[in-house]
Order: structure tokens, then C-alpha cells, then sequence
């Protein structure tokens, strides 16, 4: 007695769901506790013995589950209790709340077997489709094969929408119960020919998600799908039956012809957009080879493109795209439209073009469309800016960059890449600098220099983003440094102030390349002091600048006629020897610097005092980085160090002597640290590490988490860390180096006059000598956007480029022939092939083989009842878990009249046209037998069936000939 | 496949999910955080679809609500559209010119008339009518649940227990 009137207070002063959104939105505290509070009451309520209460309660979490994401697993055995409740109103609440909260491992659902095939066979048909929707998101492989027969029954429902419903659960349940398709797939298959156009909706639709994961065996229902996709008006069917024939046509060629032209003819006629562009790509993804088709295709596209709808032309796009690698003629029609489309204001649409622009580059236009696309790049937003750079670098570097045959030009262009204010793909580029200098030797002058122009340049260091292509630069810089033109340059620019921005693991890298250049100077100088006057230039370089000599030779005269030809080059022009004698004063001029008028040679001729003050001041710099904190820092700065000071000694107590005496210890040991990095580096594959057999006694580890114990917490050097600790080194440092620079420009022999141009244009961005400030961060944009004042012109000078380059198929005369690109024989980075998906041979597919498979004929046994999977049925009833449930009968729901049709005369309708479905039914048989005339006569009469002797054209053998 | 329907206000406030592919709670709640972000900052005049996890959502704004459908890469946008399309106008019809704040305190009808919409992530019913006579006739099951429960004999049967 206690207990039921608290069950009543309870119920009478329940917060509703109304009460609890209302609440919420009138509470002013937090939201979570205003939460946490409503499921303790939730908690209280759902506890409760009656009904209501509970339910109520259950519906509250559900909402709170749904909208605010809170847990509701732990109420499971109370949705079942609810879930039980004879009422509608509680059933509805307790299955809403199972399909948003079950999951395939809630514990409860094996309790709820019994309840649900209650439900599914209750005479209330809206308590069916309440198990049924349940069904179609909880359906586990248990609960599939217990209810299988239950849903067959439904299959064949007088009511529609059950039938509906059981249509689509079907889905679910072959998904996670393969051999319910014994069982089911016939009726199913059935439903396709219903009178009425929910019934097929539904039946296409499961056919639709069917073949989505594997066509082949709905190939014998082709005839079933070209009926419905030449009689049927309802275009939500037509658009799930030509998603079908997608499938269906790769894998049986004679399809094609079958549907082409009911699909064209939708094509012309359809009002419906939806409806045009499926057929769109129907055609140009599955029918390419009917050309008129395609034609037609590219021509609606065409219209998408300039359509003013924006969805429109992203479809547009999207087609494009999809059809690119079969017709890439398609694209080049519209490539005016692409072209534009790269400036509309959807991000979307935007990077649908960049992506077509990117299927259209060929060797013969990588030039102009990358020229074009940075120039986009510049005046993008950051976002889009970087989206074109990725896709620049994937494409050109693709398959060891096979569309490149100008490395000069890409390596300039990387270079470029980098000082774009927005740049972010700072490791593809860092990569394929590197990537480049090892695999492709004739670039690696050019690489040279575009390393120097980033490296040379103070106002970058201030990037994070360029920080990893710096460390590529100093690293290629320092490699090839025989081919930079002056080391000393280069050696001011390594050590400049504003490297203390850079992270530990760069600056290392730093460091190491001020070794290497270091050495090859002093080596330099040893040889030009040793050898003789006339002849110290071939030596100077060492041997392996011979290779650039000759390189010199040898393509000089074809560098000369490209820049009289014009070439748009550039950043060329500074290195073009237009001489092929090294010794005359070749002046590289660069129009910008006139301070740096300078020649190979004199580069390379270093006097005693510019060494002997070179070496000064790497001692300085040096000695103040011994103390820094970071390890590789520190250590590679001490060697330098050591390095310097021995050499110094020795060079300056030779100072006054005759040159004729020689640096015999320097000597040997600048020798011995000139060999060490003399061998070049290339290309590793990534099974190099396979071929190495393992040395005898060697045990190798084949598990190695037990490292992670040993070494968990060292931080890995990343280049993504900062160097944050320690400022009063890096300041000290700073100070002492400025000031030595400072003093190097009042000097008369001051060899790097472009760093000092920088200081002067910049000198904002250098630390005062005098005062250890921060170093500021922000740096003037390298590229201007403004400046590129004609951008507007972009769009149509690249539209003329792509024209003249790809209707020129292939440029008449190449200017250079391609370098060698080194590839190992292995292939480290194999050519990317076409993905192309397998079809997943699963067991569903097979069961539904079988299925079709065993009816010889369709027709004969789609009249008769299904006796076989009735018999199965009965097995399974038995087989089905027999669960002790209390969950009473509901007697009422019998005797109560069918809710449905509250409306007299609609229910008579409904009767009426019952009726009419079962004499189509009855006739169907028949009509198939006289509807004889061909898909060809006329092509709004039925199609013939698979036995049909006219058509004799057969020339695949392995597939009959369903559609005829 | 349809894999979720979202509705989410301009602010950003989830008003229905329904999920129809298998994601956890924690997913759901990532997967809610990522799209309100993606499409309430896309401005007006867009198109209306975004790529997201190798998937396409489908989003159209109704006055201060963003519908979205999220389904496969090759399933008709234009035809998502008209879902969503469909099911505004199913709600519309049912509420009479529909506003964000019936959706707000009629939570779950808005549920109901979506599960006679779409089932298995499939659309289930075109035509508006029969979906408003199936939603109308489950309430009046519930309404006459209600009577019976509510009437007094109930109570006292109840309470004399």
C-alpha cells in the first residue's frame, strides 16, 4: 500500500520531458550540473514500479541521451522492461530508447527475442513497425536468425508499410545473418514486380545497398531492374535503379546497349536535376564506350559548370572529375569553366577544379599550370593556398617526379614554394629538396643555389613553417658545397643571429653544414697556396667539381640559346656561365645586386686574412654555442670548435713564412675530414635494411615494447620543438655575433655583401648590438600579393597556356633533355597504381548465388508457395531460445479495431485496391508469357525473358544473356 | 546509405541525431562537435555539400536550422537534398509552418516522423500524406492509452491494490 501511493506521489509530480526541456532552457546555472541532476531524479523515477513513471522517466534519458550525449547503457534492462509494456504509448518509448542506446554488445539484447517476434506477428500492425525499426538499427546475427521467419511473413504483409518496413530490415539482417537470404530473398524478390511504386522504392532500395558491396550476383535480376527503369515515373526509383545498372554494367558488357538508350532519353527529357546527373554518371562512369552517350553526358555537364546554383557546379566538377581519367577530352572542352571555378568563393568548388587542373597536368604543361596555380596561391586564403602547394608537390613529385623534365625550373620553383607567406608543406618540401639532391646530380647546381637564396635571407628564420626547408637547404648547401659560389657567403649565413630561432635538431644541422663548407675552404686554400698560379683553378674545387666543370662545358652553349630564346627564367640568369672559359672574368650578374658582381673564381680565392678572419670568427660564434643546453647542439659546436682552434694555430704561425711551406698537419687533417664527407650520399631503399645479412651472434629482438620501459620518457628530437631554455646563452651569443658582424662591415674585405644588402634592407630585423632584445618574429611577406597586379589576367593567360600546351601534345623542341633521375631497382617508391576495389566475396553474396543459382527458373517458382523456407521456418522456431518471459499477453490489442484507418472510406479503399494488387499478382505469370515483343520494337513494351531465342548474339559465353 | 541525420541550430545547439551506421557515444559526440563546426561556418550561397572522412554530408539551412545527411561518396546528392527537403516539408505540414522551437519541445515527434521518413538509413516513405496519416494514427493509440490510464476508476484500481 506504502509502495503504490509513493508511486502515485511519484507520478504526480514527475517532471515530463516538456517540464525538463522547458527547465533547461529557462536554467540559468550550468548546463551539466543542471544535467547530472535531472538523471539522479532519471535514476529515482526509472526504478519505479509503475508504468508511467517509468516511462516517462526513460523517455527524459532518452532525450538527454540523443541531444546532450549522455550514457544511457546503464538503463538497458529498464528499456526492456518498457519495451514490454502492453501499451503503445510506453512500447514506442521503450523501443525509441533501444534503438538509440543498443549496440551489437548491450547484454540485454539477448533477453529481448521473444518480445520482439511478439511484436513482429502482434495483429497491431504499428506494434510490428515499432519492432521493425527497432530491428533495422539493433539486429544482431542472433536476433537475425531467430526472428528470420518472422520478418518473411512480414514480407508479404497486407499492409504496405509493414511491408515496407520488412523490406528494408531485410537489409540489416542478410547484412548480419548471410543465410536469411534462403529464407527471404525470394519474396523479396517478388516485391520488385508490386503494383505499387512504395513497395518497388523500397525493394530497390535494398537492392541498391546490395550490390554496393557486391554486384555480381544481382546480374540475373538485370531483367527485373531494365523493366523497372523503362516503365517507371518515380524518380527516387529510377535514381536507386540506375546506381544498379552502374554496377551491373562493367561486368557484363552487352548490358550497355540495353540501358543507353532509356537513359539518354532521361537525359533529354527529365525536368528532375537529380535524376539528369545520375544519369550523368551512370554514363560516364560505366557506358563510356557508347560515344554519343558520352557526348551527351559532357554536354549536361557543360550546363552544370555555368549553372548558377553552386551545387550545381560542384556536381559539375565532380563529373568532371569522375569522367577525367577515361575522357580527359571532356575536361579540356571545359576547361575554361575549371579554370574559372578555381576563383569561386566555395572552398568546395575550388578544390573540385584545383583537382581537375591537377588530372590535366602533363609533361608538356607542368610549367605553366604550377606557374599559374602559385600565383593562386599567393592571393588565397591559407587554407586553399596550401591546398594548392600540397597538390602541386604530389603531382610533380609523383613516381620520382616523371612529368618533370626542367629540374632547374623545379628546384627554382620549390625554392619559390617556400617563401609564399602562407606556405605550410614545409616537410613535402623539405623532402624533395633533399629527395632531389641525392637522385637527380644535374639539379643539384641549381638546388645549390636556391638553397643559398633561403639561407642567405634573415627575415625566413622567423617562419616555423620554413624552418624544415631551411634545414634542407643547409644540409644541401653543405653537401654540394663544390658547387656553391661563395663559401664564405654561405658560412656567414649559417651562423647569422637570427639561427638561435631555429630548434635544436635544425641548428645541428646548421652546424654540421658550416663544418662541411668550412673544411672544403680551408682545403681550398691549402691547394691554391700549394699549387701554382696558372694552374690552381682546376684544383681549387677538388676533383669533384669537375663534374660541374664539365657540366659547365658541355650545356653552356645550350644555357646561352635559351636565354636569347627568352626563357622565362629568370633566377637562370644568375648562374648562366655564357662563356666556356672559366678563367675569363664571367661575370654573373644579377640585375637586382649590383654590389654582387662577382666571378667563380674570385669567389673561391681566399687570402690568408680572409681566412685567418673567417676562422676568428667561427671561434667566437662557436665558443659561445659550447655552452648550449641542447646535446646535438653542443656537441657538434665543440667539434667546430676544436677544429678551428687547432687549424688556427698552425695557420697563423705559418702567416709570415714563404709560402712554399706547407701545412703538412692541417693539411692531413682537413684531407682526412674532406674525404669523410666526400662520399656521396644517395637514395636508400626501404628494403636496404632487409638485404643486410644479420652478423653471426647477433640476437635480434623481434619484440621491442620493451623499450619503450627503458627509454620512455626521452622526448625524441622532433623539429617541432623549440628551443625555449636558456636565453641567457642564446642572447649572449647573439650580442657577441652581431658585433662581430658589425665590425666585418666597416672592414674593407668584406666578402658577404648580400647578407649585409639584407641587413640593410632589413636591419629592423636584426638584433641592436648593444642590447639583448627578443628577436621579433614577424617578418615582411616574400611575396607580395599586390605586386602581382595582373592577376586578374591569370585565369585566361592560363587557359591560353593549357591550350597551346595540350593541343601541342608534345613541345616540338626540348630545350634540355631530361636528367637522370636515380631510381633503385626495387622501386623504393613503386609507381602508384590505379586503386581499384575488389569485390568483397563474402558470404552474403554467395548465399544470394546460391539462391539464384538453384531457381533455374524465376518465374515458375515465384508462384509457388514457399514450402522449403516455411519447413525452415518451423526448424527455427524450435532452435530459437526459448526465454522464460513474464512479459504478459496483451489480449486487448487483439480484439481492439485496426487503428490504422480510422477513416471508413480510405480503410475500403485500402481493401479495394488490396484486392486489385492480388489479380495483378494472379495475371502476372501469364502476362510475362505473351509479353514477347522485344526491348528494340518497342521500347515501352516489357522485355523478354532469359530464354527468349531471339537473341542469338552471344559472344561472352560465361554469362547468359538475362536482359533478352 | 544515409549513416546519420543531424539537426543542429546556428549556434551550434544539437536538435535530433539519429544514427543509422554503428557509432559510439564518444563518437557521436566527435562527430557532432566536427560537423556543426564545418557547416555553421560555411556562409550562405555555398554549395551544399562537404567531403568529410571520406564520406558526404548534405546540409541545407532552414531559417535558424542546419539539416544535414551524412551518407556514402556515391549516393545522390541532389537526391539527399530532397530528403531533407521532403522531411522539412513533412514536418511543416504536421506543425503547421514548423519553427525551431517545435522541434525543441516536440523532440520525439520529430523522431517519430523522421523513423516513418528514412528506416535503415533508407528513405522509407514518399509521400507526405501517409506519413501524417501513420503519425496521426499512433497518436490517437497513445491518446486513448492515455484516457484509459488517466480515467479515475484507473487510479483507484491502482491505488487499492
Amino acid at each position: 500500500m506504502a509502495g503504490s501511493s509513493s508511486s502515485i506521489m511519484d507520478n504526480l509530480f514527475q517532471r515530463t520531458l516538456d517540464d525538463l526541456i522547458k527547465s533547461m532552457r529557462l536554467q540559468l546555472l550550468n548546463e551539466s550540473t543542471f544535467i547530472s541532476k535531472s538523471i539522479e531524479d532519471i535514476r529515482r523515477e526509472i526504478k519505479s514500479t509503475d508504468p508511467q513513471t517509468k516511462s516517462t522517466a526513460l523517455q527524459k534519458l532518452t532525450y538527454l541521451s540523443a541531444i546532450h550525449g549522455v550514457d544511457m547503457s546503464w538503463a538497458s534492462f529498464h528499456v526492456v522492461e518498457v519495451m514490454s509494456s502492453s501499451l503503445f504509448s510506453h512500447k514506442r518509448i521503450g523501443y525509441h530508447a533501444a534503438s538509440i542506446s543498443f549496440h551489437d554488445s548491450t547484454p540485454v539484447l539477448l533477453l529481448i527475442t521473444n518480445q520482439l517476434r511478439k511484436d513482429l506477428s502482434s495483429t497491431n500492425h504499428f506494434h510490428a513497425s515499432l519492432a521493425l525499426h527497432c530491428l533495422s538499427t539493433i539486429a544482431t546475427l542472433d536476433l537475425s536468425r531467430d526472428l528470420t521467419p518472422d520478418l518473411f511473413n512480414l514480407l508479404s504483409s497486407s499492409r504496405v508499410f509493414i511491408r515496407n518496413k520488412a523490406i528494408a530490415v531485410v537489409l540489416r539482417v542478410f547484412d548480419k545473418y548471410p543465410d536469411a537470404v534462403r529464407v527471404c530473398f525470394k519474396r523479396l524478390v517478388e516485391n520488385l514486380e508490386s503494383s505499387d511504386p512504395h513497395v518497388v522504392t523500397a525493394v530497390i532500395g535494398v537492392f541498391c545497398e546490395l550490390s554496393s558491396k557486391d554486384p555480381r550476383p544481382y546480374l540475373q535480376l538485370a531483367p527485373e531492374f531494365h523493366r523497372i527503369l523503362v516503365n517507371s515515373k518515380n524518380n527516387w526509383i529510377l535514381i536507386k535503379v540506375l546506381k544498379i545498372f552502374a554496377r551491373l554494367a562493367p561486368l557484363e558488357p552487352r548490358l550497355g546497349k540495353k540501358i543507353v538508350e532509356p537513359i539518354c532519353e532521361h537525359i533529354r527529357r527529365s525536368g528532375a536535376k537529380s535524376l539528369v546527373f545520375e544519369c550523368v554518371r551512370i554514363v560516364i562512369t560505366s557506358l563510356s564506350d557508347h560515344e554519343s552517350a558520352v557526348k551527351l553526358a559532357v554536354s549536361k555537364i557543360r550546363e552544370l559548370l555555368v549553372d548558377q546554383d553552386p551545387n550545381l557546379r560542384y556536381l559539375g566538377l565532380h563529373a568532371l572529375s569522375v569522367a577525367a581519367p577515361k575522357h580527359l577530352w571532356a575536361v579540356l572542352e571545359n576547361k575554361d569553366a575549371v579554370i574559372k571555378s578555381l576563383d569561386d568563393e566555395d572552398s568546395n568548388i575550388k578544390i573540385e577544379s584545383l583537382r581537375l587542373l591537377m588530372a590535366m597536368v602533363s609533361e608538356s604543361n607542368v610549367v605553366e599550370i604550377s606557374r599559374v596555380l602559385l600565383n593562386y596561391a599567393l592571393k588565397s586564403d591559407p587554407e586553399f593556398c596550401n591546398e594548392i602547394l600540397g597538390s602541386v608537390l604530389t603531382t610533380c613529385g609523383r613516381n620520382d617526379y616523371e612529368i618533370i623534365v626542367d629540374f632547374d625550373w623545379y628546384v627554382s620553383l620549390l625554392g619559390e614554394m617556400a617563401t609564399i607567406p602562407h606556405c605550410q608543406k614545409d616537410e613535402e618540401i623539405e623532402n624533395q629538396l633533399i629527395d632531389i639532391g641525392m637522385r637527380v646530380k644535374d639539379a643539384r647546381l641549381q638546388l645549390v643555389r636556391v638553397a643559398r637564396d633561403l639561407l642567405i635571407d634573415p627575415a625566413l628564420l622567423g617562419n616555423v613553417y620554413l624552418h624544415r626547408i631551411l634545414c634542407a637547404a643547409a644540409w644541401v648547401a653543405g653537401e654540394y658545397v663544390q658547387l656553391v659560389r661563395n663559401p664564405l657567403e654561405l658560412i656567414d649565413a649559417l651562423v647569422q643571429p637570427r639561427t638561435n630561432l631555429l630548434p635544436p635538431s635544425i641548428r645541428a644541422v646548421y652546424i654540421n653544414s658550416v663544418l662541411k663548407v668550412l673544411s672544403f675552404c680551408l682545403d681550398c686554400y691549402l691547394d691554391q697556396d700549394e699549387g701554382t698560379a696558372s694552374s690552381y683553378c682546376c684544383n681549387l674545387a677538388g676533383e669533384q667539381s669537375e663534374m660541374f666543370l664539365v657540366k659547365t662545358h658541355t650545356e653552356a652553349p645550350e644555357l646561352v640559346a635559351t636565354t636569347r630564346e627568352g626563357s622565362n627564367y629568370e633566377q637562370d640568369e644568375g648562374f648562366n656561365p655564357r662563356n666556356t672559359t672559366i678563367e675569363s672574368s664571367d661575370d654573373l650578374s644579377d640585375e637586382n645586386d649590383t654590389d654582387r658582381v662577382v666571378t667563380l673564381l674570385s669567389m673561391k680565392n681566399f687570402t690568408h686574412e680572409s681566412v685567418v678572419s673567417l676562422l676568428n670568427r667561427i671561434e667566437l660564434i662557436f665558443s659561445s654555442l659550447t655552452a648550449n643546453q641542447d646535446v646535438e647542439v653542443l656537441e657538434r659546436a665543440r667539434n667546430i670548435f676544436a677544429f678551428v682552434q687547432l687549424v688556427k694555430a698552425e695557420i697563423i704561425d705559418n702567416s709570415g713564412q714563404n709560402v712554399d711551406k706547407k701545412y703538412t698537419q692541417v693539411s692531413a687533417v682537413i684531407k682526412s675530414i674532406r674525404d669523410a664527407f666526400s662520399m656521396e650520399l644517395g637514395p636508400v631503399s626501404i628494403s636496404a635494411q632487409g638485404r643486410v645479412a644479420v652478423p653471426d651472434g647477433l640476437v635480434l629482438n623481434e619484440n621491442l615494447d620493451d623499450l619503450k620501459a627503458i627509454c620512455g620518457d626521452i622526448e625524441l628530437p622532433s623539429s617541432s620543438s623549440f628551443y625555449t631554455g636558456g636565453p641567457q646563452f642564446g642572447t649572449a651569443s647573439d650580442a657577441s655575433s652581431s658585433n662581430l658582424l658589425k665590425n666585418d662591415e666597416s672592414g674593407p674585405s668584406n666578402e658577404s655583401t648580400s647578407l649585409l644588402e639584407h641587413r640593410k634592407r632589413h636591419g629592423l630585423y636584426y638584433l641592436a648590438s648593444d642590447k639583448s632584445e627578443t628577436v621579433p618574429n614577424d617578418y615582411p611577406p616574400a611575396n607580395d600579393p599586390k605586386a602581382n597586379s595582373n592577376i586578374n589576367d591569370e585565369a585566361d593567360a592560363l587557359a591560353k597556356l593549357t591550350e597551346q600546351s595540350l593541343l601541342l601534345k608534345k613541345r616540338t623542341n626540348q630545350m634540355k633533355p631530361r636528367p637522370v633521375v636515380v631510381k633503385l631497382d626495387d622501386g623504393d617508391a613503386a609507381p602508384i597504381p590505379d586503386k581499384r576495389p575488389e569485390p568483397i566475396n563474402d558470404s552474403l553474396s554467395g548465399a544470394i548465388k546460391d539462391v539464384l543459382g538453384s531457381e533455374a527458373n524465376l518465374s515458375v517458382s515465384r508462384s509457388n508457395p514457399l514450402d522449403k523456407s516455411s519447413t525452415k521456418r518451423k526448424g527455427k522456431k524450435k532452435l530459437g531460445t526459448d526465454l522464460p518471459s513474464e512479459m504478459k499477453e496483451n489480449l486487448g490489442d487483439a480484439e481492439k479495431p485496426d487503428p490504422e484507418n480510422p477513416n471508413p472510406s480510405s480503410k475500403s479503399k485500402e481493401r479495394r485496391r488490396r484486392g486489385k494488387e492480388k489479380i495483378v499478382e494472379g495475371e502476372e505469370p501469364e502476362q510475362r508469357g505473351k509479353k514477347k515483343s522485344s526491348h528494340r520494337h518497342g521500347r515501352h513494351k516489357t522485355h523478354q525473358r532469359a530464354n527468349s531465342p531471339l537473341n542469338v548474339v552471344s559472344q561472352a559465353p560465361v554469362i547468359p544473356d538475362f536482359l533478352l | 546509405m544515409i549513416h546519420f541525420v543531424l539537426l543542429i541550430s546556428r549556434q551550434g545547439k544539437v536538435r535530433l541525431t539519429k544514427w543509422y551506421s554503428p557509432y559510439s557515444q564518444k563518437e557521436r559526440s566527435k562527430v557532432i562537435r566536427e560537423l556543426s563546426g564545418l557547416v555553421i561556418s560555411r556562409g550562405p550561397k555555398l554549395c551544399n555539400f562537404v567531403e568529410w572522412r571520406g564520406l558526404k554530408v548534405v546540409y541545407k539551412r532552414y531559417a535558424s536550422l542546419y539539416f544535414c545527411i551524412c551518407n556514402d561518396q556515391e549516393d545522390n546528392e541532389l537526391e539527399t537534398l530532397s530528403i531533407i527537403h521532403h522531411y522539412v516539408e513533412t514536418l511543416d505540414r504536421y506543425f503547421g509552418s514548423v519553427c525551431e522551437l517545435d522541434l525543441i519541445f516536440n523532440f520525439h515527434k520529430a523522431y517519430f516522423i523522421l523513423d516513418e521518413v528514412l528506416l535503415a538509413g533508407m528513405l522509407q516513405e514518399t509521400s507526405k500524406r501517409t506519413t501524417l496519416r501513420l503519425i496521426a494514427a499512433q497518436e490517437e493509440l497513445v491518446e486513448a492509452a492515455k484516457e484509459e490510464a488517466s480515467s479515475l476508476s484507473n487510479i483507484i484500481a491502482q491505488a487499492t491494490k
